[in-house]
């Protein structure tokens, strides 16, 4: 009754193009945001921010950023963790090397050279494609792993390899408790989500939907595949470089080589499969899922009041998230946002299906 | 004579790369970086290793063909396959309990098929691939909950000890392990046994008449489902062969299942439809890595001051990238032709 668009005539093309048309979206998503920053910060405790919330946003921008490859454009990747290192390890180097950049400029040149870093290795998907692709990015994967353990230099030649991170502080302010942490990985992620929504809904946005649906038919009406897939790749990379500093700076604080592995990868790939691909929303959902599921799966037992070891615990959590994700794959291959959409229209229609 | 010249004129990225290939694997000896001895010591590690590699891509080559399915499994396929012989061979002699696993492989493919790949038919390659990967996950934490998680041995019964042969021909002679010699030959003769299975039997026919085109194939009458259960079960059959000659050698553990990693820049140079490709390009793998290894690796560490060298784990994929960007479909790879 209350979820329809009844009566609300668009009458200028202003209106006509706005992200969210029906001005109950418009009203929900306010409130989201209120939640997001008012309510939040008064509610939840630092533990939750700590080992929820705050990585589930940080994961949620990678979580966007390879959407942007797969779901969009539809270069399969395997890589992500390689360009969040990348990002990470670049933040540390300028906070170490330059200590007087403002942490934001920080963050936007690691996601800068993660963008570069990312068309270098976007540059096969020129020749090759499909599971081809997939299995090449794994080479970025395992050259970044091996290059950030390896060459002394990027970890300002530190015996153990593992580079820890100074607070972070800008315009005179310290970010060092959980709350402030979580305001400011919030920000970023509103403002990246709503870059990268007017990216896909614009001219780049929809070169990439034709290069995934289809490249040689994309290429006769006039995109240049040099380009689409490209940019995808940079920007794709962008977001996960920026993700990338997050995690190390605010999540990790201090992180070993290896912090960034393939598991990291593919962890974000289940991401946007559960969550819905090309759909920023579902980047979300899917984060969600991928945070809190062995969260929940390690309080499980515990509140049925099982004793069981360590060692066939982590064995039955990886049993239990295999099977959810194969389960998922098959009740809805195209993800949490599928369902949202599908609750919406029936929402629209109720309580009148007809 | 014009038509080599002409094929050279079209292949010449093809011909540069073998060409650079070639100057790689006879540098080291020509620039007198080593003893012959130990170059063809080094030469005959990369090449049974790269055995091992082809042994892991032939599993994923097997299963892409039949049902289009990119098997991230088959690493954990190898490890539950290995813990299993391992455990069972404990109670009742080697050969029993590589018959017993046999049955066991037989039963997980057809649950695979059953429960994952017949609800998924028509999907996405990309969602196949995802859903192969929660089979990983399923797998190697099951294979660890019921078989255990500890390092286990497979008694083989053959001989550790090197070998020296050819003291004559080279100075210090040249040390084989007669375990591995005996591995190369079992992999050749697997390798022979799928080709003649393939091309010989009835069900090699429907397997290869399913690779070609599903519909087509369904349409006279070749049972899909049970194709992909044979499938399954061979690749799982050559998953164990894999698991039991790694197995003995590095022990039976979690960092099997990662061995699946190693073998995907073979699949990609070999082609994912090319059995002989998975041959091949885990020879030239398993022999391009360890003389990366070997030869490159201290140049790098000495030119770069790096903390230890270690190439071995991306050069592969590496070598396999810049091959695709002159080659895309792989070694064998069926060309790919694009129609709007």
């Amino acid at each position: 009754m209350l979820y329809r668009e009844n009566g609300q005539f668009k009458v200028s093309y202003a209106e006509d193009q706005q992200i969210l048309p029906i001005v109950q979206d418009r009203w929900f998503m306010l409130a989201l945001l209120a939640f997001a920053y008012l309510v939040m910060p008064a509610i939840a405790s630092d533990y939750m921010f700590l080992s929820l919330v705050t990585p589930f946003l940080i994961l949620a921008i990678a979580a966007i950023g390879l959407n942007i490859l797969v779901g969009y454009c539809g270069q399969i990747s395997l890589g992500t963790a390689a360009f969040m290192a990348v990002g990470a390890y670049a933040g540390y180097n300028l906070v170490i090397r330059v200590p007087a950049l403002n942490f934001i400029v920080v963050l936007v040149l690691s996601g800068g050279i993660a963008a570069l870093f990312g068309i270098l290795f976007g540059i096969p998907s020129l020749r090759i494609k499909g599971l081809y692709l997939a299995v090449a990015t794994l080479a970025a994967q395992f050259f970044v792993d091996w290059m950030f353990a390896r060459v002394k230099w990027f970890t300002n030649y530190s015996s153990s390899g593992s580079v820890s991170t100074p607070t972070l502080e800008m315009f005179g302010w310290t970010m060092d408790t959980p709350v402030e942490k979580y305001l400011f990985v919030l920000s970023v992620a509103v403002v990246m989500t709503l870059a990268a929504k007017n990216l896909v809904r614009g001219h780049i946005g929809r070169s990439w939907m034709a290069i995934r649906d289809m490249d040689v038919a994309a290429e006769v009406i006039g995109i240049r595949p040099l380009y689409a897939k490209l940019s995808a790749f940079a920007v794709s990379s962008f977001y996960a470089g920026v993700a990338g500093a997050l995690w190390g700076f605010i999540r990790l604080g201090a992180w070993e080589p290896l912090a960034f592995n393939i598991n990291l990868s593919l962890n974000l790939l289940f991401m946007i499969i559960i969550g819905g691909m090309g759909s920023l929303l579902g980047s979300y959902f899917g984060a969600a899922f991928i945070v809190m599921l062995p969260i929940l799966l390690n309080q499980v037992p515990g509140a049925l009041g099982i004793e069981m070891s360590t060692a066939l615990a982590s064995h039955l959590e990886a049993m239990i998230f295999g099977s959810l994700i194969v389960f998922f794959l098959i009740v809805e291959p195209h993800g949490l946002a599928r369902l949202w959409q599908i609750g919406k229209e029936k929402l629209r229609l109720w309580p009148f299906p007809h | 004579m014009d038509k080599v010249m002409l094929s050279l004129q079209r292949n010449w990225p093809v011909v540069l790369m073998f060409v650079l290939m070639t100057i790689g694997a006879i540098g080291p000896l020509a620039f007198g970086m080593s003893s012959p001895g130990f170059y063809v010591e080094v030469l005959l590690g990369g090449l049974m290793s790269g055995v091992m590699y082809s042994l892991v891509a032939l599993g994923f080559v097997l299963i892409f063909k039949a049902s289009g399915v990119f098997n991230f499994a088959q690493g954990a396929m190898v490890l539950f396959a290995a813990l299993a012989v391992a455990r069972i061979a404990e109670v009742v002699p080697l050969p029993v309990a590589f018959v017993a696993t046999i049955a066991i492989m037989a039963v997980l493919a057809w649950l695979i098929e059953r429960l994952v790949l017949r609800h998924l038919v028509n999907q996405d390659a990309v969602v196949l691939l995802m859903a192969t990967l929660g089979v990983t996950y399923f797998l190697d934490g099951f294979g660890q909950t019921i078989w255990g998680s500890d390092i286990y041995k497979i008694d083989t019964g053959l001989p550790k000890t090197p070998m020296m042969v050819l003291d004559t021909v080279f100075e210090g002679g040249i040390l084989i392990n007669t375990e591995d010699l005996v591995a190369a030959g079992i992999a050749a003769l697997l390798v022979l046994a799928l080709a003649l299975f393939f091309q010989k039997t009835p069900t090699g026919r429907a397997l290869r008449a399913v690779a070609d085109d599903h519909q087509a194939a369904q349409s006279i009458g070749i049972p899909l489902n049970r194709i992909w259960v044979i499938v399954w079960t061979v690749a799982g059959f050559v998953a164990l062969v894999a698991g039991v000659i790694w197995g003995s050698k590095l022990g039976v553990q979690f960092s099997l299942s990662l061995i699946a990693l190693k073998a995907l820049p073979v699949v990609i140079l070999g082609g994912f439809t090319s059995v002989p490709g998975a041959i091949i390009g885990g020879l030239i793998i398993g022999v391009g890595e360890k003389f990366a290894e070997v030869f490159l690796g201290p140049i790098m560490v000495k030119q770069f001051d790096l903390a230890g060298g270690g190439i071995e784990n991306w050069f592969a994929y590496v070598l396999a990238l810049l091959f695709l960007l002159v080659r895309p479909e792989g070694l064998f790879g069926e060309k790919h032709i694009d129609r709007v």
